[in-house]
């Protein structure tokens, strides 16, 4: 299935990749391409790995089998320096934001540059309000995360991961627990950050509206496999089963409504066991 | 049957794990010492919330150890008519044991637990796994300056309840009791010694501000990412710090003193 872009175009390539979390197969053999400068959609149910194949992609985890590659380097094999300067190119807006809590808005934005770079005191004010421009919240700088709604929590956390200028920006399910109008900001944003800072993102979601609306390229996955990619308005066609429960939120159908569990009669009549 | 022995055999196996993960952590930790002078401000500002904030906790505990030592201590010594070395009995005791043994069981409650659960609520929000992603190790921005806040912290404060003490027994054995006041602090200087009290003393303080916050930060790095998880690590982190106080004490008091 791979083989959809030109070598030079792709960021980070899958191949094989294999991944188990307690004895159960997260991954088994998935291959992926995600191409530079788009935004690239990782959709699927909850529950299928998508948050671990980020954390894969950033180095956190490692996996069982197969390699990630990012600009060419293979994660798995870097040393602790070369990953930290691979993931100082990389950002990542977490599902909580992942705020400091310690740290004021001002001081979560800066905190990137305090720690790896030497920029005088001016200069990192700058850089951070004009990060939070972009976000929206630089009125917002000097309150504290717990002051924050969930929406502006990422809006921040946001603005943090920009600050160094990354290559890419992965996005740990950005809408999920969102009211309609931050939601609509947090698309507009990812769309518009990712064209105007030239950025590859990767968004790992289950809002399918949502994500198709930015989408360039979507792969859904289930139960550790690949089962449709192609661009938004290509799946939305498709005629696998699957693919269509999924992107129209059917309740049946190749994904079972019921957990796996023995027949139902049988297990009533099992009653007298407990 | 075989399944208990089994259990009994997982049970050892993740102890052990637990240990050499411990362990790897603790080296990690003292690897990134240089780092310190170069975030000298972290550790200024844990030295004040794990050390500081202790003060009032370990003074108060200090000055009534103090008196009630001196009530009993004159009650045994006036029997043998040695009131006067009251100030030696209070003093010893408090140097060599109590000072830095109640003052890490103190330590452990106080800022110990504080550490557990603030790591461990860090871990559970993302907030370490975000630091990762930002190319920023954790173990040096986070856990190295709490670990030696812990180990400067512990013995001044041991040396504090310690002085407390003493006040505490003075005002008990001389303002009370009647016992001669030339003779309290006269005694206790000719007998209390630099080094075989003082310094095993701090030596002792130091190596349980050690394994107080060793156990505390531990804990709270490796607990489990969830509310339940925390607040388990942080019982176990005061339980386990307390029972490595009290056994390393017999240890290093067995050093220390076993001769004569």
């Amino acid at each position: 299935m791979t083989g959809v872009f030109a070598e030079h175009e792709i960021l980070v390539s899958i191949r094989d990749l294999t991944f188990f979390r307690g004895g159960r197969k997260i991954f088994d053999a998935v291959d992926m391409d995600i191409p530079r400068g788009k935004v690239t959609a990782i959709m699927g149910p909850s529950g299928t790995g998508k948050t671990t194949l980020l954390k894969l992609i950033g180095g956190q985890l490692r996996p069982d089998g197969g390699h990630v590659k990012v600009g060419g380097l293979t994660v798995q094999d870097l040393g602790l320096r070369e990953l930290y300067a691979l993931r100082r190119r990389m950002g990542m807006l977490f599902q909580s934001g992942a705020l400091l809590t310690d740290l004021n808005v001002f001081e979560n934005v800066a905190f990137p540059l305090r720690e790896h770079t030497r920029f005088p005191p001016t200069m990192i004010r700058s850089l951070v309000l004009m990060k939070l421009e972009a976000v929206g919240l630089r009125g917002a700088r000097d309150l504290m995360p717990s002051q924050l709604s969930g929406g502006m929590a990422r809006r921040v956390a946001l603005a943090r991961a920009i600050i160094l200028d990354p290559l890419m920006v992965m996005y740990d399910e950005p809408f999920t627990g969102q009211d309609p109008i931050s939601m609509g900001v947090l698309v507009k944003l990812i769309h518009d950050l990712n064209h105007g800072l030239g950025l590859t993102s990767i968004v790992v979601s289950h809002d399918v509206r949502e994500t198709a609306t930015i989408a360039d390229y979507v792969y859904l996955i289930s139960e550790g496999k690949v089962i449709g990619q192609g661009t938004p308005e290509q799946l939305d066609l498709s005629v696998s089963p699957w693919v269509r429960q999924f992107m129209h939120g059917e309740a049946d159908g190749p994904v079972p409504f019921h957990y796996p569990a023995p027949a139902y009669a049988q297990d009533l009549l099992l009653a007298k066991e407990v | 049957m075989l399944k208990s022995i089994q259990s009994l055999g997982a049970v050892a196996l993740d102890s052990m794990r637990k240990l050499g993960r411990a362990n790897l952590f603790i080296l990690h930790v003292l690897t990134g010492f240089p780092d310190i002078f170069l975030r000298f401000r972290l550790l200024i500002a844990q030295v004040y919330s794990v050390g500081v904030l202790s003060i009032l906790i370990v003074g108060v505990s200090g000055l009534f150890v103090g008196m009630v030592l001196s009530l009993q201590g004159y009650y045994v010594l006036s029997d043998f008519g040695a009131e006067q070395t009251l100030g030696v009995m209070v003093a010893a005791s408090l140097v060599r044991e109590l000072g830095p043994v109640v003052t890490a069981l103190l330590f452990a409650g106080r800022a110990g637990s504080a550490l557990t659960a603030e790591i461990g609520i860090m871990k559970a929000t993302e907030q370490l796994s975000g630091m990762e992603m930002m190319a920023v190790d954790p173990l040096r921005r986070i856990v190295s300056p709490r670990f030696f806040a812990g180990i400067i912290s512990m013995p001044l404060l041991a040396a504090l309840f310690s002085m407390v003490g003493v006040m505490g027994g003075y005002f008990v054995g001389v303002g009370l009791l009647g016992v001669d006041e030339g003779s309290f602090w006269s005694q206790m200087r000719a007998k209390i010694d630099f080094y075989d009290d003082i310094v095993n003393g701090v030596i002792k303080s130091v190596v349980f501000g050690a394994v107080v916050t060793w156990v505390a930060v531990f804990e709270g790095y490796d607990a489990m990412p969830t509310s339940e998880g925390v607040s388990r690590a942080t019982t176990r982190s005061v339980v386990y710090s307390a029972l490595a106080v009290l056994g390393w004490d017999f240890v290093l008091t067995a050093l220390m003193f076993g001769e004569n």
